[in-house]
């Protein structure tokens, strides 16, 4: 109980003290307030590894009057991995400023933006409610359109603001489907919500609420906010966004359908999830390929290997989840949360690195900078294995466990994508490592320090290890799991 | 009776706003539109909570929370749509077009 409030509440006082402090201590506070949570993180997914799930009834109130919290392996799994992305971005950031020198903008805001993102994350991992999710999920977005637009450049506030009108829009959808199914069974409570007596408006409601999570989680077709935003954001926000917020939508998503409603989940429903994450696979990776600057390759990305978490949906939800791969198709969608966020965001890293040497990442610029910044370069290499889904990293473990649930199931168009995909990335990360490891020699790019430049090569390195030492995370995610999602193959 | 007079003005409210998100490109006014689409779905809300025998206190709890986050988003929202003007001059967003 006492590690999952301290997960919840030591980054918002930190993003208080980060207001309050005088300015030479808040990049101070930020850094121990970042620590600590990250300690917190630990401390909550080792209690839950030793004991089972934690339970916390705010105030003692039990739903459905109250709201409940729970951690479970899934939100453990999350928020260890939510608080490494974090610190490396709160080093990355320190390294960044006492290099280049942020304006007072940057400097002031991006410490507090950053911690009360954490927080938000951190209160929808736990949380079992529909209107706290709500809650959370409009902190997420508030704090994650101020990063977009920090720099207050024209640009980034209009990014910013195309965003913000694509998160509303998420939110209010979402909100509707939560009235609806709050007037139609009077309470909000997950677990209680997953007995309730089934009415004709649940349909209705899942949709509004899947509608609404779906423009926030930038599945294809509503991905064309994500670029823009991604990229106009200063490199450590860039990597928040891209490898965390939309997992939170994500994982709401996952709860709807895998636990609060999965008798809901018709066969042709799960499989338009699944076509439009195939979709976006395709789409997301062909205008990755046509893009002339890393950032905008990075981000379009996103949009593609979050497609592959869909095809967990038509796998392991509804009629699949008796069945005996349905658990592979579910862990492997997990696994590739978990091992994106770390790949996404060391990758969105090396391109700050990249800007900070040459202050540019358009492609051309990039030429032979791996023989200046060779553990830059190899921080890339690596996350692009793991991104590509090539054995021993996590991103490997994720399609494995995907693919051999698609040839169980008999689905094989699913693991068509899953190899097709992989290509694609393939395809589009070669062109930035053919210019960033080719013979050309740059011209003079600006010297970075090695600490700055170790950030992003960790968080490549825990992406492939997440692969080679796959036995712990995969039984952490066990915890808790859905009971639909049976033993496995 | 009363009850579906004001779940049918928060339908109403959801409809107006949502009519003002598609057909405005003045970004104040979509900001008012989403205003308009909270509070429609709040007023539902809070018809349904007088449902049945006795008051539901939930609902009002909700919408409390709920237009307190509503009023965030809408001062960020506001916010950048005077830096947007600042810096453009206008107060509409410049055509969908991605920065290659």
């Amino acid at each position: 109980m006492t590690p999952m409030i301290a997960l919840l509440t030591l980054p918002l006082l930190a993003a208080l003290a980060t207001i309050a402090l005088p300015r030479r201590a808040r990049a101070a506070a930020a850094g121990i307030g970042a620590g600590a949570t990250l300690l917190a993180a630990i401390w909550v997914a080792v209690v839950v590894w030793r004991t089972g799930p934690m339970d916390l009834m705010l105030g003692g109130w039990q739903p459905p009057v109250g709201i409940g919290l729970r951690a479970d392996g899934l939100s453990v799994a999350l928020g260890v991995m939510t608080a490494l992305v974090m610190s490396a971005a709160v080093l990355a950031a320190r390294f960044e400023h006492a290099t280049t020198g942020p304006g007072p903008r940057i400097a002031f805001g991006i410490w507090p933006l950053i911690l009360l993102l954490w927080a938000a994350l951190n209160a929808v991992f736990v949380s079992r409610d529909l209107f706290n999710l709500y809650v959370g999920l409009e902190l997420i977005s508030l704090s994650a359109v101020a990063l977009v637009a920090i720099s207050g450049k024209a640009q980034a506030v209009a990014a910013g603001l195309r965003y913000l009108l694509f998160a509303l829009t998420g939110s209010l959808l979402y909100l509707a489907g939560v009235v609806l199914t709050y007037s139609a069974h009077g309470m909000l409570d997950i677990d209680l919500l997953a007995a309730r007596t089934p009415v004709p408006t649940d349909a209705l409601a899942l949709g509004l609420m899947t509608a609404g999570l779906l423009a926030k989680t930038a599945l294809f077709p509503f991905h064309v906010w994500l670029p823009p935003a991604h990229a106009a954001a200063p490199a450590p926000a860039s990597a928040l966004l891209s490898a965390l917020v939309p997992k939170a939508s994500l994982l709401i998503l996952v709860r709807l359908w895998f636990e609060a409603m999965p008798d809901m989940a018709t066969a042709a429903s799960l499989l338009t999830l699944g076509g439009l994450g195939a979709l976006a696979v395709v789409w997301g990776g062909v205008l990755a390929l046509v893009q002339a600057r890393l950032k905008l390759i990075v981000a379009y990305s996103t949009v593609a290997q979050l497609g592959y978490v869909f095809l967990a949906f038509p796998l392991a939800g509804g009629a699949g989840a008796a069945q005996p791969w349905s658990a592979g198709a579910w862990t492997g969608a997990m696994f590739q949360i978990l091992s994106h966020g770390l790949a996404k965001a060391s990758m969105f890293l090396t391109a700050g690195i990249f800007i900070a040497a040459v202050g540019s990442d358009r492609l051309g610029d990039l030429r032979g900078l791996a023989r200046a910044l060779p553990m830059t370069g190899f921080a890339f290499a690596l996350s692009a294995i793991t991104l590509m889904g090539l054995p021993p990293s996590g991103g490997f473990t994720a399609k494995y466990l995907m693919m051999t649930s698609a040839f169980a199931a008999d689905q094989r168009g699913w693991a068509a994508v899953l190899v097709g995909g992989g290509l694609l990335a393939a395809a589009y990360l070669y062109r930035p490592m053919a210019a960033l490891f080719s013979a050309d020699i740059p011209a003079a790019p600006r010297a970075v320090p090695r600490r700055w430049q170790a950030v992003p090569l960790w968080l490549a390195a825990l992406a492939v290890g997440l692969g080679l030492m796959s036995a712990a995370p995969f039984d952490l995610l066990q915890i808790g799991r859905p009971d639909i999602a049976a033993e496995g193959l | 009776m009363s009850l579906s007079i004001f779940a049918l003005t928060g339908a109403a409210l959801v409809g107006i706003g949502i009519y003002g998100l598609l057909a405005q490109a003045h970004l104040l006014r979509r900001v008012i539109a989403f205003n308009l689409i909270g509070s429609g779905l709040f007023l539902f809300l809070g018809a349904a909570g007088s449902r049945g025998i006795g008051i539901d206190p939930i609902p009002q709890a909700l919408i409390i929370t709920g237009i307190v986050v509503a009023l965030s988003a809408s001062a960020l929202a506001v916010t950048l749509v005077v830096a947007l003007a600042r810096a453009t001059g206008r107060a509409t967003l410049p055509d969908e077009e991605t920065p290659r």
